[in-house]
């Protein structure tokens, strides 16, 4: 049987002119995902919920600032306000990103490899002359893209309608306070977004990823609060000759302990951002006699007092990205 | 010169050696069979070929390019249609073959043109702007087969083609693949488990089992090395022993029964001679049949009585 002889000649092509530059290909996949994502149904559902929720907030939060605030024109960046206040019971706006934003995280990822997968489009993509890490930096890209699309236009618009409905415009300490506090809602969702777009690689169907991925943010959203006060209640137990010590220690475990949500270390964020009187994100022991007003904090100062949570949710986002950016590269390609 | 070129290629997952040292070169524009068994390996070759699966030892080469170092270039000249291909099935047909132009850098002015000529080709242009999920697998099928041209590849590499689809179906496909490389000169790699559907139009063939290349050369070759001489089925009515009578015939070596008629092997073209016989037997003749079988005999030999269809 003839078994071919090995070991021909080879020649290298190096023909400059016809190859084209084959850099940038992440660019070409993001480009196509963010147009998927912008035409798709979950995009507009998303922005509407969003949008809605939004006003209700703001609605009911100017609401209280003109009821209470009519004379206290003194306070700073009473516009700000519109984004941290809940009266009504109603939770004021910061708090209801934290609650939802990670629903918009996960809709633009708990698909984006198995749904591949399961189309069995992958080896037709990357059998395309780009890399490998272009289709997932691409699709990193254009959901971090969608999700910023869908703040900045749902903070826009709610920021036009408190203006309207307040009759102030934001100065621009506020804007720069604003912006600020849309770049932490971005790296907040962005975890969410980090934690679906894992759970897209691990694993093979969309569905299980959808389920584990809303299975994780009902933990933090809903329980979190209550598995904090359980673990404090129980190292360290408040007795009945209270005593301030054990109450503190106490409280302090709970902070801490509900500081391991991402919710929490956003909530610290952006209200050190939103509210210049904000003097600290620990436990302040008010004493009787401490009714003065404090100064309202610069920015700088503002971000100093939650510099760690801030860089605790960054943090967390990009190792999100790098486990599944390393997963997904050494995944076999018929997995 | 040479377009496709293995040497000492191996692949092992674990324990199991889906690869093992193959050695193989294709010239430019011939249209090469890569056929064997489901399982044989010869997706894992392909993808090691494109440069997505790292060979464990040994070297592929594309255009002399190696496909580890260079995958982009070797990318950038290889048209694959997978096997059971899929699509974007929310985009239309033509947006799906948009989307691998950019991805190839075609410009969108040439791209254009070019995506509706290739749809026209696979006769797709009626329903290039409908879902792809709308599709049927055929059409999909077709589509693949666009989809890997949009780059204009210089080589062509189809891994089952015509698996699942109906057989005015396959002959299309396969006549647009011998109309390309006759026209471009393009080289051709068809991975198959049907060899009687690819036969017909591969230069020459690789029979690939369990990770190694078991025969190589053109169809006849195969058939000869495998055979040994010649074969020929023929059905008789007529009195009389057709035992005797086909073993009288010179040149005939071996005769058994075979299905309500007769299979005789020779060592020569014996047809003439056969018929001359059996007429002056006072047989007549009612079928006569020689060297389809020959196909089978090449499929028992290597592929061990597994026909391939009892995987998916």
């Amino acid at each position: 049987m003839a078994t071919i002889a090995a070991e021909t000649p080879t020649t290298t092509v190096t023909d400059e002119e016809h190859a084209p530059q084959l850099t940038g290909g992440w660019k070409i996949v993001a480009r196509k995902e963010l147009g998927d994502h912008l035409r798709s149904s979950r995009f507009v559902i998303l922005l509407v919920l969003m949008a809605l929720a939004g006003l209700a907030a703001v609605h009911s939060a100017s609401g209280g600032i003109r009821d209470a605030a009519v004379g206290a024109a003194d306070v700073p960046s009473v516009f700000l306000y519109i984004f941290i206040l809940s009266p009504d019971r109603i939770p004021s706006f910061v708090e209801l990103l934290g609650l939802i934003g990670p629903l918009l995280g996960i809709v633009f990822a708990f698909d984006a490899v198995n749904g591949e997968r399961a189309q069995r489009t992958l080896p037709r993509l990357i059998s395309q002359p780009i890399h490998r890490d272009d289709v997932i930096n691409g699709k990193f890209a254009a959901g971090i893209g969608a999700v910023s699309l869908v703040l900045v236009a749902v903070v826009a618009m709610v920021s036009g309608y408190g203006m309207v409905r307040l009759g102030i415009s934001p100065g621009l300490s506020d804007l720069v306070r604003l912006v600020g506090f849309v770049v932490v809602a971005i790296a907040y969702i962005s975890v969410w977004f980090g934690l679906a777009m894992l759970l897209s690689i691990v694993t093979r169907r969309a569905a299980t990823a959808a389920l584990a991925a809303v299975a994780v943010w009902l933990v933090f959203a809903l329980f979190m609060g209550l598995i904090a006060g359980i673990v404090a209640d129980a190292v360290r137990p408040v007795h009945d000759d209270t005593n301030l010590s054990q109450v503190l220690a106490n409280a302090r475990l709970e902070l801490n302990t509900r500081r391991l949500s991402p919710d929490e270390l956003y909530q610290e964020t952006t209200e050190a951002l939103l509210d210049p009187l904000k003097q600290s994100t620990g436990i302040l022991v008010q004493s009787p006699d401490d009714s003065a007003v404090p100064a309202p904090l610069g920015l700088r100062q503002s971000l100093d007092i939650a510099w760690w949570q801030l860089a605790a949710i960054a943090g967390i986002a990009v190792a999100l990205f790098a486990v599944s950016y390393a997963l997904f590269l050494r995944q076999e390609i018929r997995a | 010169m040479t377009a496709v070129e293995a040497v000492g290629l191996c692949k092992r997952y674990g324990d199991v050696t889906a690869v093992d040292r193959l050695d193989l070169s294709i010239e430019k524009g011939e249209i090469f069979g890569l056929l064997g068994p489901n399982g044989a390996g010869k997706t894992t070759t392909i993808l090691m070929l494109l440069g997505l699966t790292e060979p464990t030892a040994g070297k592929a080469r594309v255009d002399g390019l190696d496909a580890t170092r260079a995958p982009l270039e070797v990318k950038r000249r290889v048209g694959y249609l997978p096997d059971d291909v899929g699509f974007y099935s929310d985009l239309s047909g033509r947006d799906n073959l948009r989307y691998t132009a950019e991805l190839n850098r075609v410009p969108n002015e040439v791209a254009g043109s070019r995506i509706a000529d290739l749809l026209n080709d696979v006769g797709l242009s009626e329903a290039a702007d409908r879902r792809v999920s709308e599709y049927s697998r055929g059409m999909r099928q077709r589509l693949g087969l666009a989809d890997a041209l949009v780059k204009q590849p210089t080589l062509l590499i189809l891994d089952e083609p015509t698996v699942n689809i109906d057989p005015e179906g396959v002959r299309e496909i396969l006549e647009l693949v011998r109309g390309l490389r006759d026209r471009e000169g393009t080289t051709v790699l068809i991975s198959s488990h049907l060899l009687h559907q690819v036969e017909q139009i591969c230069d020459r063939v690789g029979i690939f089992v369990k990770g190694r290349l078991a025969a190589l050369g053109t169809v006849a070759e195969l058939v000869a090395d495998v055979q040994g001489g010649y074969s020929i089925e023929i059905d008789l009515e007529g009195d009389g022993d057709p035992r005797a009578v086909l073993e009288g015939v010179d040149g005939v070596t071996e005769v058994e029964q075979n299905l309500g008629g007769w299979l005789a092997r020779s060592d020569r073209d014996v047809r003439d001679d056969v018929i001359d016989a059996c007429r002056s037997a006072g047989f007549s003749i009612t079928r006569l049949v020689g060297g389809i079988s020959d196909l089978d005999a090449v499929y028992h030999t290597y592929f061990g009585g597994t026909h391939g269809d009892d995987r998916r």
